[in-house]
């Protein structure tokens, strides 16, 4: 230690910089490449989440979907799968509130934090990410969706649309996961908060008529988030048929979902960024 | 000169658990800091202040001269941090990594990559740079942490028990690469509850308990308070002890029995020649002698002598993080 106790700052060696940092926008798309690579090249994920969808699918298609009558003309698969899509960005979404809780966990939020950047950039970047996994998410599903016999009756343009909107859900969706996440402490509690979504997703128009529900249990499919969305997105894939189900134009639920889906915006994406800028 | 490092009076509860009660700490530009303790002393807490992960409840701390309170972000410029974990992203290579995190500091493409070349060299990690960090070692993870804290060049270091869980081959290997920061002028304030590591390391040694200083200087005058050595004296009947007591009693200051274990152990100051003047006058006395010791204090030893009690250790967590 003796070499140690006086030192002096050799020349030549880059010393005592400082850092400005990068700013808000070019840090969350760096902290958002590093997500996707992840994703990438982590095979798992993507063959884990394809087949879970590609199950889900084939259960209510040919298991249970012979029993559930949609009270119209339209076909049960193609009632199914604009409300199995729609489903997916909360499935697909989830994976958000384990990731957040394991970069807590094992410090790689304390080192990012400790950077000379934007702490909202974390969030941000990471909110983009994983918007883009639910994408690649959605993708896939609308594959299996025809490959099980749904058909497109409505127009090209209302089918991108619908596509569109669930993106938007999706991101909407995605600062729900983060704030669990950041609540929840660990991987595992996350996890497990993440699944108290599912009566959301069953409590919806998504695999059956609301219509067909009783009294109290049907009020609050009627009027929590998920079902207009899905209304909304099976009003623009399925044509008339799909129309005659809805008591409403297919415009008003477009309206009321992103209404929906700004206020989860804003109320959780507000919990979050003042959860995580928030020092102890 | 302006302290790279000045903390007064810092304080800081969770819950029920004093963390920081009070902690004073200057650090001088151009030297190593060492903060001693056993788990729960407040040693995460600190780092973690310094670092402006959490905020002080009372007191002030500089850092290189910015108020870290008042200024936080200011403070981040000057930073670098490696914690307990290696805070990597497995899914990438090493290079990728230390390039993100160059990007993050601000640099431009061409900078990153220059700095991630600079620190895979500095490292040794220049073969193993294309990997994914999933494939690599506990070490070399490590080191690669160490890394990601120097692509910023940053004025003051820290290190948060660098070397915790490493094998002894990957702890010697981390310290030489400590050692070759040290070299290049770079502040370093690290933490550690062993005392060879900052022994090693350090130029100052902060030995910190409940969440204050309780000693401070370099590691050549705190070991002297400690006594410079320790004598060990095992013997086969621990009737004896009383005797060898008396004995080590005579060469250094202090000695204690530890019956149990049957030995006696006191603290001199010129163990190699004490040494055989115990021996000598132990089988003067017949005592049989099953081994005989010379040796460096321990941390418990150290705190024995500079507190007057034994080292709180990882049975009475008194932080929730571990920290």
């Amino acid at each position: 230690m003796a070499d140690t106790s006086v030192l002096a700052p050799s020349p030549g060696v880059p010393r005592a910089a400082i850092n400005t940092g990068a700013g808000l926008w070019s840090s969350s798309l760096v902290v958002a490449g590093r997500m996707v690579r992840k994703f990438v090249r982590t095979p798992q994920l993507i063959v884990f989440t394809a087949i879970q969808s590609a199950l889900f699918l084939l259960m209510f298609r040919f298991a249970f979907g012979g029993a559930i009558g949609t009270g119209g003309s339209l076909s049960y698969v193609n009632f199914l799968v604009p409300g199995f899509i729609t489903t997916t960005v909360l499935w697909a979404g989830m994976g958000a509130a384990t990731g957040v809780a394991e970069d807590v966990e094992h410090g790689f939020v304390d080192r990012l934090q400790s950077l000379p950047i934007p702490r909202a950039a974390v969030l941000i970047g990471r909110s983009l990410a994983d918007t883009a996994l639910i994408v690649w998410a959605l993708a896939i599903a609308a594959i299996f969706g025809f490959a099980v016999g749904f058909r497109l009756q409505g127009s090209v343009s209302g089918a991108v649309a619908a596509f569109g909107l669930c993106v938007v859900f999706g991101f909407a969706f995605e600062w729900v996961f983060i704030v669990l996440g950041l609540v929840g402490g660990n991987a595992q509690a996350a996890q497990q908060m993440g699944l108290m979504i599912t009566p959301l997703v069953f409590l919806s128009s998504a695999y059956v008529p609301v219509r067909s529900m009783p009294g109290g249990v049907r009020q609050f499919s009627e009027n929590q988030p998920l079902t207009p969305m899905v209304d909304a997105v099976r009003g623009l894939a399925t044509g008339a048929g799909g129309k005659a189900l809805l008591e409403h134009s297919t415009g008003y639920y477009i309206g009321l979902s992103l209404v929906w889906a700004a206020a989860i915006f804003a109320v959780f994406g507000l919990l979050a960024v003042v959860r995580f800028t928030r020092r102890q | 000169m302006i302290p790279i490092l000045e903390a007064r009076g810092l304080t800081k509860r969770f819950g029920k658990t004093q963390a920081l009660a009070g902690l004073d700490l200057v650090a001088r530009p151009g030297r190593v800091v060492a903060l001693l303790g056993p788990n729960g002393a407040g040693k995460t807490t600190f780092v973690r202040a310094v670092a402006t992960l959490l905020r002080p409840d009372a007191g002030t701390l500089h850092v290189d001269g910015i108020d870290a309170l008042q200024k936080p972000a200011k403070v981040r410029q000057v930073i670098g941090l490696a914690g307990q974990f290696a805070a990597v992203e497995e899914a990438m290579t090493g290079r990728e990594n230390l390039q993100m995190v160059g990007r993050l500091f601000g640099l431009g493409r061409k900078e990153a990559k220059a700095a991630a070349v600079r620190v895979l060299d500095q490292m040794q990690l220049a073969a193993d740079a294309d990997r994914l960090v999933r494939t690599y070692s506990g070490g070399m993870r490590r080191r690669i942490d160490l890394g990601i804290s120097l692509v910023g060049t940053p004025r003051l270091l820290l290190l948060d028990e660098p070397t915790t869980g490493l094998d002894p081959g990957s702890r010697i290997q981390l310290w030489e690469a400590i050692r070759g920061l040290v070299a290049t002028g770079t502040d370093i304030l690290l933490t550690t509850q062993y005392l060879d590591e900052a022994d090693r390391l350090a130029s100052d040694i902060v030995i910190i308990d409940h969440g204050k200083v309780i000693a401070a200087g370099t590691p050549a005058e705190l070991k002297t308070r400690a006594g410079d050595d320790m004598i060990e004296v095992h013997v086969r009947d621990a009737d004896d002890l009383p005797a060898v007591s008396g004995v080590l009693a005579k060469i250094g200051h202090d000695p204690r029995i530890d019956v149990p274990q049957r030995r006696a152990y006191v603290a001199v100051d010129d163990g190699s020649s004490r040494l055989m003047e115990v021996l000598r006058v132990l089988d003067q006395q017949g005592v049989t002698v099953e081994d005989v010791s010379l040796r460096r204090p321990t941390l418990d030893e150290v705190f024995l002598a500079l507190t007057g009690k034994p080292a709180q250790t990882t049975d009475s967590p008194r932080q929730p993080a571990g920290a």
